[in-house]
């Protein structure tokens, strides 16, 4: 159906030119699903902005033949090419909102696309365009065909790219991470949905994600692409079970999954032992009928009401939840950035709901209590160097200056695997992974007694996951911290905690031992998130 | 190694900072010549009466009205006065007006806009209500009227030209702090043990500071403009003091009968200066936005 | 139940309110701060003291300024803004006389810039780094550069005193005409309603040097707005999207793009008819156009308050109709803007 030899894209940037794909070459069955694997860089998603000609201005393919079943894409007139565009050829792409006119309404976006490729008349073009609501089971077509994407969910909003999408019936769809930014309850609907309509249709489709579980539960082949190139390509199992490439090995090991400790992330050779830490039995933290309401537009909304838990000393409490159940606010109020509405946080013995955000800044506690941020890249400074905003909490509250303060920020950099050269850089000079490390750093540097994160690896690759969750198990040890874990990912948070919360719509619907919630869980919707969460096959070999 | 140390750090950024302005001139050709186009209208500002080769006042009532020659580079005026020591000489006044208003109307707006846009509440509403007040003025009229009703000095041409400037950077700052407020830097040095006030002004302001550059120059050729407007109907300096403004004026009585030189010279020079301000902008932001250093 | 659009305009409108307020008061304060005394100037130069003060008790400018204050609220609100002093007439009928003059010689400069600058903004932005682009950009800085006075000055000298193509600039119409009948005040609409096309083509003449001064001013922000909305609105993920659904380059740019650029287009519409409204008065001064800007000038020169009081709030009044007009205008289109 498609083939793909020995492609060559290259951009013209203000450092000259860059190869973004070397040599590329790979071929997609008719009705097959081909996952490409890869994490940022690896020129995945360039690979399929080349086949369908939409390449950015600076971009051009180099060298390579892509041939679309006989007809040369390359060498196309872009008349041809927007022809085979919608009809032939579809493409849904990720952040589904922002991937709609804002000021159009969605059923006219879809007859738009009808109407330019003869699928429909005039006349006949709205019902057309409803009907391809209702494939994508929208429900009440007729009544969302007049609505703005403003008004629509993030999940209905990707039902209406994939109805734009689908609605003229083309034979391949390249999905380019359609499921990022989608709860995990969302993101199966919609894997599931496309999964069943190109079945039906008898579609070919390529998956290209950073998630090797999503590719290995959807796809029947899978390519992984590292650095512009192929390094392996096989069936999902085959991949898990006997990766070929060193590279694969360490996506395979790094893909956080039921049955496998943090430190088996890890690639084989960097494996030390997993330091135990010790939990007490005095409760480092108390929250007792914690509420939060907002005043919304039409009546108060509470994004908490009332709940309770405890945190003991040097334990490791994850907070489990999809979006809007209020788990953010939990932990913004916890770390005093946010007034709770009602109700008492006991932080060794002393309520301090009832000191005002505004003023913690300044207490003596607020040292004990440190954040590390979910998005890197905005949780730091622009203008400050790593050194200077590691240094800032030294500086402002443990008072440090001159030599003092650098060797602490050295020290603290060791202690993150940060090396010392990079302390002078800029954060748009450092990498993903590096920036993790420097928020960290900085979160660390008064020996906090309880550390918040915030989703801390969301936006990292997962190879660089891998690192920093087990960075985080080693600091936990050394510095005997208690761990406030944050996060939609359950996978992640069962390899660090020891005890788990279930949000939902504000509320704790289910509480207990990680590992019980999630081999035995009690609410239908703990379950739902279980199983939402893709599997990738289990390895031949122990973790 | 590489050893860095925390107090040679700040020798260290300082050496830094001069070494990316090099290089944004360096990179940046357009910047380079308005930065030396700058240098050289602040040097006829600074040393103009020094480069004037004949008096700006002293008039010859001989050699009235007399076109561009060796003698005089840009001709005479009606009262025999040397048109090109005056251009230069009123460098230093409209540089100085200019200078002066932005720098007042920079200061104020931005603190305006920093309050508004951090804390919100009804301080901001307030300040929304005046500014639109401001605004609904058009500008070039309040200007007219302040200085009418407030009396035809130079200060008050600055103060006036302050106060119809405030608005554009109380919005600008505003926009740009609030879009900032929440960012998880500004957060973190909440954490850091920073009060709110400290965040404002140390954290998310200097982050403001890259837009509000390209503002800054395109208002520095606006005050220019405004200043010799004023002048031009009457309300701003007065004669026989050499401006721009006022010489333009003078020399179109003197156009529409041939004599092109009396308010063309000015007229080109006020030019010059003013797009060189608007050149400025963008090298200015390059310089101040730490994302532009390698 | 009012829907969520009509209580949206409801409260713009409200927003408006203190504006117009703040707008009165200042305008009120900042004429009672001029220099000179009408109460002389009434009188006459023959007048003793005592006959000064009657004309000042009668003016009503003895009382405290809280009360002339009330006062002048109270003639506001009935539709009267004094008598100016240079004419003798009443203001309002001073402003209602010149205003069309000004709004002519406005409008055809805005129509003007906006034929040449969005076309210029769109090219630019569809073909980054061309010799398009960079016209643009000089175009651009050079435009806000231009000192409107010394501009007109420069095309008089050139196409009245060298080249003989402009007319003299003496105002709307060569003495040789006479001015249409008045039904709009506008002289090219009037002309052609009467079908007087002599008239039509001399008051066009006069127009044509003054429109294109103001409409190179103008040019600038319309430009650079129109370029940089266009560049982020074809740089959004939704373009994407409409390129990979196949649809043409046509339909993508002006069904698309351009349709999302025109938003914050239209709001610097606004600010420019601001600035131009401030452009008006210097632009009169040069060709002598009897509009309200030249009338403003004079009013001040001679401190005659009342006129320039009435210049002032009229003009001041007039920009936030047009802003709210804008602004609910904006809201209307943009459906998001609706239920914030």
């Amino acid at each position: 159906m498609l083939s793909i030899k020995d492609l060559s894209v290259s951009f013209r940037t203000r450092k000259g030119e860059v190869n973004a794909v070397r040599g590329v070459s790979f071929e997609v069955a008719k009705g097959e699903t081909l996952g490409i694997v890869g994490e940022s860089g690896s020129g995945k998603s360039v690979t399929s902005y080349a086949l369908m000609r939409i390449l950015d201005a600076g971009g051009r393919i180099k060298t390579g033949d892509v041939t679309y079943d006989g007809i040369d894409l390359r060498r196309a007139a872009e008349r041809e090419m927007q022809d085979i565009r919608g009809r032939e050829i579809s493409m849904i792409f990720q952040n589904p909102r922002a991937a709609l006119n804002p000021i159009r309404r969605v059923g006219h976006q879809i007859e738009d696309v009808l109407i330019q490729h003869a699928q429909a008349t005039r006349q006949d073009a709205r019902e057309k365009a409803i009907q391809a609501l209702e494939a994508v089971k929208i429900r009440d077509a007729e009544a969302r065909y007049h609505a703005y994407p403003f008004e629509l969910s993030g999940g209905m909003c990707q039902r209406v790219v994939i109805a734009i999408a689908l609605a003229c019936n083309p034979r391949l769809l390249v999905a380019d991470e359609p499921t990022t930014g989608l709860d995990i309850t969302t993101q199966k609907a919609v894997m599931d949905l496309v999964r069943d309509l190109t079945r039906d249709r008898g579609m070919s489709s390529i998956l290209i994600t950073h998630d090797l579980g999503l590719a290995a539960q959807y796809c029947d082949r899978i390519v992984v692409m590292k650095d512009g190139e192929i390094v392996e390509e096989g069936d999902p199992q085959r991949l898990f079970s006997q990766p070929r490439h060193g590279y694969t090995q360490r996506l395979v090991d790094a893909t956080p999954r039921l049955g496998v400790s943090v430190r088996s992330l890890l690639p084989a050779d960097s494996r030390a032992a997993e330091p135990a830490h010790a939990v007490g039995d005095r409760p480092l933290l108390e929250v007792v009928d914690l509420v939060k309401t907002y005043r919304g537009k039409s009546g108060p909304v509470q994004a908490v009401k009332g709940i309770s838990f405890k945190l003991l000393e040097g334990q490791s409490l994850g907070i489990v939840g999809e979006s809007g159940c209020g788990k953010s606010t939990t932990s913004e109020m916890i770390v005093r950035l946010l007034d709770p509405t009602s109700g008492a946080i006991l932080f060794d013995g002393q309520d301090i709901a009832g000191i005002p955000a505004a003023g913690f800044a300044r207490h003596p506690r607020r040292r004990d209590i440190q954040m590390v941020f979910q998005d890197a890249t905005d949780s730091l400074n622009p203008r400050h160097s790593a050194a200077q905003s590691i240094g800032e909490p030294l500086a402002r509250i443990a008072g440090l200056r001159g030599a003092k303060l650098k060797a602490r920020v050295e020290e603290l950099a060791g202690l993150v695997g940060l090396p010392l050269p990079l302390l002078s850089r800029f954060p748009h000079q450092l990498s993903g992974g590096q920036k993790a490390r420097v928020g960290i750093a900085r979160a660390i540097a008064l020996e906090p007694k309880l550390l918040i994160l915030d989703e801390p690896t969301a936006a990292l690759d997962v190879s660089i996951q891998a690192v920093v969750l087990n960075l985080l198990v080693d600091l936990r040890a050394q510095l005997g911290m208690s761990y406030l874990f944050v996060s939609h990912d359950l996978n992640v948070v069962r390899l660090l905690c020891d005890e788990v919360l279930v949000m939902r719509g504000g509320e704790i619907i289910e509480k207990g031992p990680a590992a019980q919630v999630m081999s035995d869980p009690q609410q239908d919707y703990t379950r739902a998130l279980i199983s939402a969460a893709p599997q990738p096959p289990a390895k031949a070999h122990a973790a | 190694m590489a050893e860095i140390s925390m107090p040679s750090a700040r020798v260290e950024k300082a050496g830094g900072t001069l070494r990316h302005i090099a290089y944004v001139l360096r990179t940046n050709p357009v910047t380079m010549i308005a930065f030396a186009m700058f240098a050289f209208f602040l040097a006829c500002g600074v040393f103009g009466p020094a480069l004037a080769p004949y008096d700006p006042l002293a008039s010859n009532a001989a050699v009235a009205l007399q076109p561009p020659s060796a003698a005089h580079w840009f001709g005479t005026d009606n009262l025999g006065r040397d048109v090109f020591s005056r251009v230069i000489v009123a460098t230093r006044l409209d540089l100085m007006i200019s200078v002066a208003a932005v720098a007042l109307s920079f200061l104020a707006g931005s603190a305006l806009g920093a309050v508004a846009g951090y804390w919100g509440g009804w301080l901001d509403a307030v300040l929304n209500r005046l500014l639109d007040t401001i605004m609904a003025f058009p500008l070039f009229v309040l200007a007219m009227g302040i200085v009418a009703a407030l009396g035809n000095t130079i200060e008050n041409i600055i103060y006036a030209t302050a106060i119809i400037n405030v608005p554009f950077y109380a919005r600008l700052v505003r926009a740009e702090v609030n879009i900032r407020r929440n960012a998880g830097f500004a957060l973190a040095a909440k954490l850091s043990g920073n009060s709110d006030l400290r965040v404002l002004a140390l954290h998310i302001f200097p982050n403001a500071l890259p837009p509000m550059m390209v503002q800054v120059s395109l208002n520095l050729g606006w005050a220019i403009l405004n200043a010799a407007g004023l002048s031009f109907i009457g309300l701003g300096v007065r004669p026989p003091t050499p401006e721009w403004g006022i010489m333009v004026a003078e020399g179109a009585n003197f156009i529409v009968s041939g004599e092109w030189w009396l308010a063309l010279f000015p007229g080109l020079w006020l030019m010059l200066a003013v797009f060189t301000f608007n050149l400025l902008g963008d090298g200015l932001r390059d310089m101040v936005d730490p994302r532009k250093r390698t | 139940m009012p829907s969520a659009r009509v209580k949206m305009v409801l409260g713009r409108v409200a927003q408006a309110v203190p504006v117009a307020v703040g707008v009165v008061v200042i305008s009120f304060l900042l004429t009672r701060a001029l220099p000179g005394d009408p109460a002389a100037y009434f009188a006459g130069p023959a007048a003793d003291e005592a006959s000064i003060a009657q004309i000042r008790e009668a003016l009503g400018l003895d009382k405290p300024l809280i009360q002339q204050f009330v006062i002048y609220v109270g003639e506001l609100l009935r539709g009267e803004l004094g008598t100016s002093i240079s004419t003798g007439q009443s203001v309002a009928a001073d402003l209602a006389r010149r205003l069309p003059a000004s709004l002519e010689l406005t409008l055809t400069a805005l129509v003007i810039s906006c034929a040449v600058a969005l076309p210029l903004g769109i090219l630019a932005a569809t073909r980054p780094g061309s010799w398009v682009d960079h016209l643009c950009r000089v175009l651009v800085t050079a435009g806000v550069s231009l000192p409107t006075f010394f501009t007109g000055i420069v095309l008089i000298y050139v196409f009245y005193y060298l080249l003989g193509l402009a007319p003299s600039p003496l105002g709307r119409l060569d003495f040789i005409y006479l001015p249409p009948e008045r039904v709009s005040g506008f002289y090219l609409v009037d002309a052609a309603i009467a079908g007087d096309w002599g008239t039509w083509l001399g008051a066009l003449k006069q127009l044509i040097l003054p429109a294109v001064t103001l409409a190179l001013f103008t040019l600038a922000p319309i430009a650079r707005m129109t370029r940089a909305a266009m560049l982020s609105a074809l740089s959004s993920d939704f373009i994407r999207t409409a390129r990979a659904a196949g649809l043409t380059r046509r339909k993508v740019l002006y069904g698309y793009a351009l349709r999302n650029a025109l938003l914050p287009v239209v709001t610097t519409l606004g600010m420019v008819f601001s600035f131009t409204l401030g452009a008006n008065v210097l632009v009169e001064k040069v060709f002598a156009w009897p509009g309200i800007g030249s009338y403003a000038v004079e009013a001040l020169v001679v401190s005659d308050y009342a006129a320039v009081q009435g210049f002032v709030l009229a003009m001041a009044l007039l920009f936030v109709v047009l802003n709210l007009v804008i602004d609910i205008a904006y809201a209307l289109i943009d459906p998001r803007i609706g239920l914030t």
